[in-house]
């Protein structure tokens, strides 16, 4: 469906894409999963034919992002990261435009909006400036949706939303995936990689990897502990300076490390005592995506400075 | 064409749902007019009038009472003593004061001249100039009506005729002037604004992202402020002939027509600058600094392009507004026909294919 192939990107001296190579299976949700400044949104901002890459080929549904642009835009739906609709029009009237802009009407693909644009319906006389964030993104999406698209790229949905809005759309993902639309979804929520069918995890302009959600955690092939105590912040200097540990990162109310050789339990609580830690709890854990993303950016970082 | 009719729709909506586009679109142009029609003119009503008479006869009372009434001047007081003059206008009670000596009409019967002191604040040249000017002229006609009966002519009065202007009224000049200023600002600001908010909100992201053609979303943006335009143009012209009273003594049909071409030229300029830019703000100091200050400083508006230095006469050349202003003054005041403007019309013209199609070529169609 989509075929990238050495893409990269600079703005000014900011190397924002670095030849970045990956395919998109048709009728599967990909994800572009990255912390802010990865370069998503300027790959998405390729892909979607609005900016031309410095070097590289992309082809979207077999048509070129350069030469066939206006293909392209005929049967791809954007959602971009930002909420991106008239504001001082109503619900029903940024339908209506988005609809009249692809020569098509609100009627003609109403089954395909119908689940997630019912929700919004009672509102249909409201500006969408005055939308709660749940309420916009439905649209944004119905608004994307309402020509039929055979693949959809979603910027950052869930970004900004309310919980029980985020798990709803990923939902809603699922069905219109089911209805034979490819999408392309990027996020910096990490624990959202495994909604994704495949995902790409990007750092810094650069592609660290490409697989299954599964896969990706399967190759994860360090030791990873919890460790916690009374002072977290402390804790973080004390164990960044152990010489045996690899990496420590805060995740929430733990710290998670990798180590180089094996020590024990015993060992790094003996440590820990020393420099006045108290309540000092170490669980051996099993990795998640995030986890997975650490250990890659390090290494990307290393691969670079090599 | 349905597409079509949808965007010009939602355009119409954008700008009746904004109450201050509403406002700079419909009200400023009418107050702009009446502000520089009434307040800011060089025009002088109302000024009051002082009068030294000593002779107190036929003649002096025969002009007094013409200058009373008249428009221009009220009578306030007479005035019993010369030596009190300089002290009535730094009380600042009248504006002119006109002093009559001893046996006007006897002196003007026997040696066939008479003599009148016109006194006024020099301070303001501008205004003392106008005001002498309009005592004179009144002071003439009374003349020229006691010649009527009498054998001997009295005197030769120099007539002073004031080409175009014979009342010397403000709003002449200005008018023309307002007209290229509003038509700037309404299309080639609104416009420019306009496609800058699509560009700053994100949706001309999502319009690009379609199969939309660049064409169809400038001219859908661009229809709705053509119409108000009209509208604008439609309302200074109303208010000009009734409330201003400045007949449009040309051809009006030439007058709608270079009117029509001037705003086409400054949509063309509006899509030019939005080009160019990516926030509204950018586009209204570009508007505001690229295209308002020379339609103000050098179109002729407001300093006469005759008596500007060498280099900036040259820089007026490039001003549309100032070829718009003439040929404006020349249909609307002078009265001319069409043949007079052909400089202009061609001028204007070639500008306006110029910048439509620049500003088509630098459309972009991607980010």
């Amino acid at each position: 469906m989509v075929k990238v192939e050495n893409i990269s990107k600079k703005y000014g001296k900011v190397q924002a894409l670095n030849n970045i190579t990956f395919n998109v299976d048709k009728g599967e949700i990909f994800g572009l999963i990255g912390p802010d400044g990865s370069g998503k949104t300027t790959l998405f901002r390729i892909l979607t034919t609005l900016l031309i890459a410095d070097s590289g080929i992309a082809k979207v549904d077999g048509y070129d992002v350069v030469k066939d642009y206006r293909e392209i835009r005929k049967i791809i739906g954007y959602m971009p990261g930002r909420f991106s609709l008239y504001q001082d029009l109503t619900v029903k009237e940024n339908l209506e435009v988005f609809a009249s802009i692809f020569n098509t009407s609100i009627e003609e693909n109403y089954y395909l909006i119908k689940d997630i644009y019912s929700q919004i319906e009672p509102y249909k006389n409201r500006y969408a400036g005055a939308l709660s964030g749940g309420m916009k993104q439905k649209l944004a999406l119905s608004c994307a949706l309402i020509h039929k698209p055979v693949l959809l790229f979603l910027d950052e949905p869930t970004t900004g939303v309310d919980p029980v809005s985020r798990k709803e759309l990923w939902g809603m993902l699922k069905k219109l995936k089911e209805d034979g639309i490819s999408i392309i979804v990027s996020t910096a929520y990490m624990d959202e990689a495994g909604l994704c069918d495949r995902v790409a995890l990007m750092s810094k302009g650069y592609c660290l990897s490409v697989d299954t959600p599964k896969n990706i955690i399967q190759k994860y092939d360090k030791i990873l502990w919890s460790v916690s105590s009374n002072n977290m912040s402390k804790l973080l200097k004390d164990l960044k300076i152990h010489s045996e540990i690899e990496s420590c990162f805060a995740f929430g109310d733990t710290h998670h490390i990798t180590l180089k050789n094996r020590i024990t339990f015993n060992e790094l609580h003996n440590y820990l005592m020393k420099l006045g830690h108290n309540e000092i709890e170490i669980k051996t854990i099993s990795p998640g995506i995030e986890d997975c993303f650490m250990d890659l950016a390090l290494k990307g970082a290393d691969d670079a400075s090599n | 064409m349905g597409q079509f009719f949808v965007f010009i729709k939602k355009e119409f909506y954008h700008i009746f749902r904004d109450r201050w586009t509403m406002i700079i679109l419909l009200i400023l142009p009418v107050i702009m007019l009446t502000l520089f029609g009434f307040a800011i003119t060089t025009e002088v009503k109302n000024t009051k009038l002082g009068v030294f008479d000593p002779s107190k006869d036929i003649a002096t009372r025969s002009i007094i009472q013409r200058l009373q009434a008249n428009e221009y001047f009220i009578l306030k007081k007479f005035i019993s003593n010369p030596d009190r003059i300089e002290d009535e206008f730094q009380r600042g009670e009248v504006g002119l004061i006109i002093v009559f000596p001893e046996k006007f009409y006897e002196n003007l019967l026997h040696t066939g001249e008479g003599q009148i002191q016109l006194i006024t604040d020099g301070s303001d040249p501008n205004n003392a100039i106008t005001l002498t000017n309009y005592a004179t002229n009144i002071v003439a006609s009374y003349q020229q009506e006691l010649n009527k009966t009498a054998v001997i002519p009295y005197q030769i009065v120099p007539e002073i005729k004031l080409l175009y202007n014979p009342r010397l009224k403000g709003a002449y000049n200005f008018v023309p002037g307002i007209m290229g200023m509003i038509l700037m600002l309404i299309c080639a600001m609104m416009t420019s604004v306009a496609i800058a908010r699509e560009k700053e909100k994100g949706t001309m992201e999502l319009l690009l992202v379609s199969p939309m053609k660049p064409l169809v979303v400038i001219l859908s943006k661009v229809v709705p402020y053509f119409f108000v335009s009209i509208i604008n143009l439609a309302t200074i012209l109303l208010l000009s002939v009734y409330v201003l009273e400045v007949p449009v003594t040309g051809s009006l049909f030439w007058l709608i027509i270079i009117s029509l071409i001037y705003i086409f030229l400054s949509l063309a300029l509006g899509i030019l600058i939005s080009s160019l830019v990516n926030s509204q703000v950018v586009a209204l100091l570009i508007s505001g600094a690229v295209l308002m200050m020379p339609v103000l400083l050098l179109s002729g508006m407001i300093f006469p392009v005759e008596s500007m230095p060498y280099l900036l006469q040259l820089l007026s050349n490039a001003v549309p507004a100032r070829w718009f202003i003439m040929a404006i003054k020349k249909l609307m005041i002078k009265g001319l026909d069409v043949t007079s403007i052909y400089k202009e019309l061609i001028i204007l013209g070639s500008m306006a294919f110029f910048f439509i199609v620049v500003s088509l070529k630098t459309f972009k169609n991607r980010l």
